[in-house]
């Protein structure tokens, strides 16, 4: 066991001691401020086998999930390509990067209103949300990855008579893969943001639901597992692209951590 | 041609495509909303909104004009921000430092980390009301992470040996942090202030929309419940201005560090 570790786990564990005895035997913080760590066990056990805000809390997260995958599948895939053209044609950048750069500035969470009164609050609004966070990363990243392609590459490329499909295929995606990647990442994390946002400001189902209603219902201890859940489910869907990517990418040393 | 990678266009050809994107783009816009395709309460012409924007400089909407909704969302995320630079990169360099204080501090703040910056809405209402040390609480969970992330790297980059010559002459702990690392580092931690500051302005506008009684976010959220499609977007545009000025603002001071020759 490295030095890290220990040190870390120590931490950890002091911490939850901590926890347990400022709410538990000292009282010091009100039960109504924050939750002890017997609150957070029964709201974990309420919420996981006899439901909370109108489902139990696989349904929540299902939802959530659902929700983020298919926006992020949206987003990615009109995104990525849209960055390859624009990285592509010179032309194609000028003709849309003025509106891009127009419309880049608005927060993806100013969009939730918008999004409330196009779509109401069903699972369509969400998608288009997400869409616009995940969007913009999708495509600065995959526009910089083309642009930052060494000229060499390419004009080995041409000289080769690489036909056109072939040079999209082996040349341009492969050269470009790790911005893509990186700007994924980026779409991911900021797709979760959103949704969460979105289903605190009005949704039926899904995990910032279950936190919305906790907060109605002054309920700190589910307070508490919304957020734990939304902490371990951006993190697990992280390590998940990370792994994609490290399988994808297996030339790309990777160096930088997730 | 495989990719016109060789010719940059002309300024003129450039501006002459960029002309016609927007022209486009505003053109489908008014056509949609001009020929019924989508109804004109949910979606007003540019021109609608412009005008609706112009007045909302002068008359109110929820209890204020639309600068004055922006200058307490502004007043917010400035507090907020300040705190989350004001703790984040001391920390960060401290951190980098010591490594006692990064073993102790990195589990914990790895766990934080994803915890997105809106989920801590309930419980800035449960602690706070709707005074402002909600949206500030808010507001630093968005900007904290990148501040404290980009000064520790920044101290864990700095190069050995001018940190063993700092050493070696006998310079303490304290003035190793302040005048060896926090110099060096000054190009990252500004990078990690822009990601800051887009994070905070953005995690405001979320709680606004859930949790206050003033502010562009507050705005939005009236805006939508009374079917006020132009108010919504005048209120859109003007965050995205006021976050374009901040960033805009926080790359001049980019420019002008590496100007210094700090990097």
């Amino acid at each position: 066991m490295s030095r890290r570790f220990v040190v870390g786990l120590t931490t950890i564990i002091t911490l939850g001691a901590v926890w347990y005895l400022v709410m538990m035997p000292l009282g010091l913080v009100s039960p109504g401020r924050f939750p002890s760590p017997d609150d957070v066990w029964f709201s974990f056990r309420q919420v996981a086998f006899t439901g909370y805000a109108n489902g139990l809390l696989y349904q929540h997260a299902l939802q959530s999930l659902r929700l983020v995958v298919f926006g992020f599948f949206v987003a990615a895939g009109t995104g990525v390509p849209l960055g390859l053209l624009m990285g592509w044609s010179r032309r194609a950048e000028a003709l849309i990067n003025p509106v891009f750069l127009l419309i880049r500035p608005i927060p993806p969470l100013a969009w939730i209103p918008l999004a409330i009164l196009w779509l109401g609050i069903g699972d369509a609004a969400k998608v288009m949300v997400i869409w616009f966070a995940a969007f913009v990363p999708s495509v600065i990243n995959s526009f910089t990855g083309v642009r930052t392609i060494e000229p060499y590459v390419i004009e080995a490329a041409r000289m080769l008579g690489t036909p056109r499909y072939r040079f999209v295929a082996e040349v341009l995606i492969p050269a470009a893969a790790p911005l893509i990647f990186t700007g994924l990442r980026l779409s991911l994390q900021a797709s979760w943001t959103t949704l969460v946002a979105a289903e605190l400001v009005g949704a039926l189902y899904g995990l910032g639901r279950v936190l919305n209603v906790a907060q109605q219902d002054i309920y700190p201890g589910m307070i508490f597992i919304g957020m734990a859940c939304v902490a371990i489910f951006g993190w697990a869907m992280t390590r998940l692209l990370a792994e994609v990517e490290a399988r994808a990418l297996p030339w790309i040393q990777m160096a930088r951590a997730s | 041609m495989i990719v016109d990678l060789s010719r940059p266009l002309t300024r003129i050809e450039a501006a002459a495509y960029g002309t016609v994107g927007v022209l486009l783009f505003l053109g489908i816009w008014s056509l949609l909303s001009l020929s019924g395709a989508a109804p004109r309460e949910f979606l007003p012409t540019p021109y609608q909104v412009a005008t609706r924007f112009g007045q909302l400089l002068s008359t109110q909407f929820a209890g204020a004009t639309l600068p004055q909704h922006l200058v307490s969302s502004i007043m917010r995320f400035a507090y907020g921000f300040l705190l989350g630079a004001a703790v984040g990169i001391p920390l960060g360099l401290l951190m980098g430092w010591f490594r006692v204080l990064d073993e102790i501090v990195s589990p914990v703040f790895d766990a934080f980390r994803f915890i997105a910056p809106i989920a801590w809405v309930p419980f800035a209402a449960l602690w706070f009301g709707t005074g402002i040390g909600g949206p500030i609480l808010i507001i630093f969970a968005g900007a904290f992470p990148p501040c404290l992330i980009n000064s520790y790297r920044g101290a864990r980059f700095v190069s050995r040996p001018l940190i063993e010559a700092a050493q070696m002459l006998g310079t303490r702990n304290l003035h190793i942090i302040l005048e060896v690392l926090l110099p060096a580092s000054t190009a990252s931690i500004v990078a990690g202030l822009r990601v800051s500051a887009g994070l905070g302005w953005q995690s405001l506008i979320g709680a606004e929309l859930i949790v206050a009684s003033t502010g562009v976010g507050f705005m939005m959220v009236q805006a939508q419940l009374n079917i006020a499609t132009a108010t919504v977007m005048s209120a859109m545009v003007a965050v995205g201005i006021v976050g374009f000025l901040i960033d805009a603002g926080l790359r001049w001071i980019e420019a002008a560090v590496r100007r210094r020759g700090f990097a």
